[in-house]
């Protein structure tokens, strides 16, 4: 922890409703710890736009430990910020310069509409997931547990793919606006375990079709979304999925 | 009041059996018939609302999240329990049951504390059969670890990321339903109200935060699942919504709040740096598992860790404690590391620190093994800090965490208002004073897996006719309620935020009411409170418009409840006048510092009930008795 101070401009996308106008808006900041995230620089800036008796800057956060996926927007054309596999809720000041200036402006996707200055609304991944994302297995009807073995190294791979927080970051940074990624890593996980395959081809016909219907655009293999995924889903679960369904 | 836990009669051994035996049943095409309301999406809410719907109900779920997977369920690190003896080290159901009852220092009820291990070996494979992908050893069978307090390996856990992996389980089931069409998904809808006709619950009333619109949504049952209450702390391991309001609520609605004081400090956070800091960060228990936790032994050593020899260093819990060494219980470590600290010899900014240190374990089993151990956790750790755990120790200290307290509920986990159920940490049930690592998960998915399928619906199959419509006056009324208090919130040029009135009450709470209490400064806390309350009333800003989507006023509304939440907190704390688990109060201890409970005036559940606005609550006790497990002091030397 270091008691260095930074001054750092935030140039910010306010747009009050889906109805109005957007612009950038400039807010300059000082005597800012190196020690705070970003978005307690924005808690920061919002007490100080409450008391100038302005409207306070609306985005998304709860857990503000990398795990929730509520946060994200893009900073400097990047989703959720330069540094690597880090949602934005963990980008911490310290990387930054004395004197940097930040552009901070929403997902921009046709699925995510907006809904307020840097909040859009993520809705769309539950719908696709709804489609068949899941395990068909009622409450008290399951096998013991250790009946299913799953080899260890399995079990990590499913794991990986299953870590994905449904960020949306991935889409954002899709030229495209592709959510190959996201469904692509819940395909994965649930098809590497034997409890996943009897519904396996089904859920993964219905997922990429739910994709479409949403208005998420097709994968062009650009690989933005891996670049930025603060997960670090690879891309390889997308071959996977054009490979095996 | 009458509290009536309606425990099961007969033997412990099978009475959750007996008593579901018992419960009425409701036909298949019967139960189209009834709604059920479940406020929140944890593991606890989506667990429920997925099981309630593939029974046949139809089910509603609001949650003031955009999506029901970021739930906070989704932060937990460390693991769930579940008593399968797959170590084969001696572990039963028998032994998690008395471990959950002394790690609670016999301030829970026996019988829902046997119910919890019965149940925690269907969990796993309710878990595993959704495809939630635990760890696993070499040949394909699950793994274990151990967590603080407990002797034996019974832990489940998916890396460091167990209440993702289980709570995505859960939504998956949650959307399969929502799919079948029959869960109504509502989200991004803040609960402020119950609607009670008669004394019933039917309803709520939720703000829809992208409108600002109110709604009344009525049902034939209402599950309150909506989280722990930490938050009264400001800066804790909660997410940062994380509130207290629905519970609050529907207390000011006659709903009994039972022991609000127990608060589980967890000792292994890191500590805050800088006051705008909005969080604290959990670094899982299971960490104690391979780290040791030690100070300098001499107060004031400003030398880097590494600039101490081994002869110098003091690893105060192994010293203290040589049977649990750094696995003691949260409560024993925290009070720790807090004495050493006032002490003088704590670490880092303010002298508020201790050292988790890994060495020794780098050092015999090599880097690899604790990066697959426990990757995720240093990384998150050396982002927030700048510094590298592998190369020197982590700092940690103790933070608010989980709160043992909530609305008081039955052996069926209804609370004292008829068709009002709470699950999850919402209630207050099993953990008694303080709860045993790995054991909130397990209680959540308990209570929403089977627990509440059952009663909930035993409870309906009397109650078909009561679905109130949403124009019925009680609903005008609660509607009418809330909208005069958001009209009535604050001067809007008045020269506090939320955020800051948030921060006085946080340090209000944590040095009065946190890890040690004595009653003045209960006292004094109690006065500070009531000032701030008035600070709140008369000089809040808030943003203007208050339609539409407003983020601060979403932050009034829970500021709001949990000041006063905080004035109750204090006042039980001041009640029990005995140390136990989390709760210690100075006047109460022994002669090595150790917690002295009361059981000859204290061996009761507190239930509070709200008698009006600016009114002294009235508290009740439900006395516990102990057949199976015998009151000991609790003694981890
Ligand atoms: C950092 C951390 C790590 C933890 N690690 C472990 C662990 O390793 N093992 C363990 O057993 N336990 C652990 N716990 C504790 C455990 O995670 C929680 O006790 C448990 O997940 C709570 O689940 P829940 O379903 O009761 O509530 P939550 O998961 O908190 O869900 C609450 C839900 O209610 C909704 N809600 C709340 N208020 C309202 C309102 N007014 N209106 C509408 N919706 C509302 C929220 O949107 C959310 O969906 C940990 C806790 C933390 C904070
Ligand atoms: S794949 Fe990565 S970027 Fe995309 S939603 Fe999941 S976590 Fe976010
Ligand atoms: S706020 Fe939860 S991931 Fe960033």
């Amino acid at each position: 922890m270091s008691s260095a101070s930074l001054r750092l401009t935030l140039r910010i996308w306010r747009q009050e409703s889906p109805r109005q106008p957007g612009a950038f808006v400039s807010y300059p900041l000082e005597e800012l710890s190196p020690d705070l995230s970003l978005l307690e620089a924005l808690d920061r800036l919002n007490e100080q736009l409450l008391m100038a008796g302005e409207r306070p800057v609306s985005f998304d956060h709860d857990c503000r430990e990398g795990i929730c996926g509520a946060c994200g927007f893009m900073v400097n054309g990047q989703a959720h910020g330069p540094q690597r596999a880090t949602s934005v809720c963990q980008l911490y000041l310290r990387h930054f310069r004395d004197g940097n200036k930040l552009t901070l402006e929403p997902w921009r996707a046709r699925a995510f509409p907006l809904q307020q200055d840097l909040s859009v609304d993520r809705s769309a991944f539950d719908r696709v997931l709804a489609a068949g994302g899941y395990v068909s297995v009622n409450t008290g009807s399951a096998p013991a547990a250790n009946a299913l073995l799953v080899g260890r190294e399995q079990a990590e791979q499913a794991f990986a793919a299953a870590s994905c927080i449904g960020c949306g970051a991935c889409v954002a940074a899709c030229p495209n606006a592709s959510a190959s990624l996201f469904v692509a890593a819940k395909l994965g996980h649930l098809a590497l375990l034997p409890q996943g395959q009897p519904e396996r081809q089904r859920r993964s016909a219905a997922l990429q079709s739910a994709m479409a219907a949403e208005g998420f655009g097709s994968c062009s293999n650009q690989l933005e979304c891996a670049a930025v995924c603060p997960k670090e889903i690879s891309a390889d679960w997308i071959s996977r999925m054009n490979r095996s369904g | 009041m009458k509290l009536d836990p309606q425990l099961p009669s007969g033997p412990i051994h099978d009475a959750w059996t007996q008593r579901r035996r018992e419960l009425p049943l409701i036909s298949p095409i019967n139960k189209r018939r009834f709604k059920v309301l479940v406020v929140g999406s944890g593991l606890a809410g989506a667990s429920a609302a997925a099981t309630l719907a593939e029974q046949g109900f139809r089910v509603t779920l609001l949650t003031y999240h955009d999506s029901p997977r970021r739930a906070h369920s989704v932060a937990a690190q460390g693991g769930i329990n579940a008593a399968r003896n797959y170590q084969n080290d001696g572990d039963s159901v028998e032994r998690l049951f008395l471990d959950t009852v002394k790690g609670g220092d016999f301030r829970a009820r026996e019988a829902g504390c046997h119910r919890l291990a019965e149940i925690s070996g269907a969990i796993i494979d309710q878990c595993v059969a959704q495809g939630v992908p635990f760890a696993r050893e070499y040949g394909g069978t699950l793994a274990n670890r151990s967590f603080g307090g407990a002797l034996v390996s019974r832990t489940f856990y998916a890396r460091g990321q167990t209440g993702q992996q289980l709570l995505y389980g859960a939504v998956q089931a949650l959307l399969r339903q929502v799919d079948a069409g029959r869960v109504e998904l509502l989200t991004q809808r803040d609960v402020l109200d119950l609607i009670t006709v008669e004394g019933v619950a039917r309803g709520v009333v939720c703000r829809v935060q992208a409108s600002g619109r109110l709604e009344a949504h009525t049902a034939h049952a209402v599950l309150l699942a909506s989280g722990g209450y930490s938050n009264v702390f400001h800066r804790s391991t909660n997410a940062v919504k994380s509130n207290a309001s629905a519970i609050w609520r529907a207390h000011r609605r006659g709903a009994a709040f039972a022991n609000p004081c127990f608060t589980q400090i967890h000792p292994t956070c890191i500590p805050s740096g800088d006051p705008g800091q909005s969080k604290l960060t959990l670094m899982s228990e299971s960490l104690r598992n391979d780290g040791r936790v030690w100070l300098p032994a001499q107060a004031g050593d400003a030398r880097p860790p590494h600039a101490i020899p081994e002869a110098e260093r003091d690893y105060f819990l192994e010293r203290q404690y040589p049977t649990y060494g750094n696995m003691a219980p949260r409560d024993v470590a925290s009070r720790r590391a807090r004495e050493r600290c006032l002490e003088g010899h704590g670490v880092g900014p303010g002298g508020r620190s201790v050292y988790l240190d890994f060495s020794d374990t780098i050092r015999r089993e090599g880097r690899a093994a604790i990066e697959s151990r426990y990757g995720n956790l240093f990384a998150m750790y050396e982002r927030i800090t700048g510094s590298d755990p592998y190369a020197e120790p982590m700092r940690i200290y103790p933070a608010p965490h989980y709160t043992m307290g909530g609305l008081w509920v039955d052996y069926n986990l209804m609370s004292t208002i008829p068709g009002l159920f709470v699950l999850g940490e919402a209630n207050f049930s099993e953990h008694g004073a303080n709860r045993l690592g790995a054991s909130a998960l397990m209680q959540g998915l308990a209570d929403g897996l089977f627990i509440a399928p059952a009663t909930v619906s035993g409870w309906l199959a009397g109650h078909l006719h009561t679905e109130v419509s949403a124009d019925h006056p009680a609903c005008r009324d609660s509607i009418a309620a809330v909208q005069a208090r958001i009209d009535g919130l604050g001067s809007t040029s008045g020269g506090h935020s939320c955020d800051s009135l948030h921060r006085q009450l946080g340090d209000t709470m944590i040095g009065a009411c946190g890890i040690s209490r004595h009653a003045d400064g209960l006292r004094a806390a109690m006065a500070e409170v009531r000032e701030l309350e008035l600070a709140f009333a008369q000089e809040l800003r808030l943003p203007e418009p208050r339609a539409g989507r407003n983020p601060e006023l979403e932050k009034a509304l829970r500021l709001e409840d949990f000041l006063q939440l905080a004035g109750l907190m204090l006042r039980d704390a001041l009640a029990r006048e005995e140390s136990c688990g989390a709760h210690f109060r100075e006047e109460h201890q022994s002669a090595d510092g150790e917690a002295l409970r009361n059981d000859d005036n204290f061996c009761h559940i507190a239930a509070w009930q709200w008698t009006g606005e600016g009114q002294e609550p009235t508290r009740h006790c439900e006395p516990l008795h102990y057949r199976h497990a015998t009151p000991s002091r609790r003694n981890y030397r």
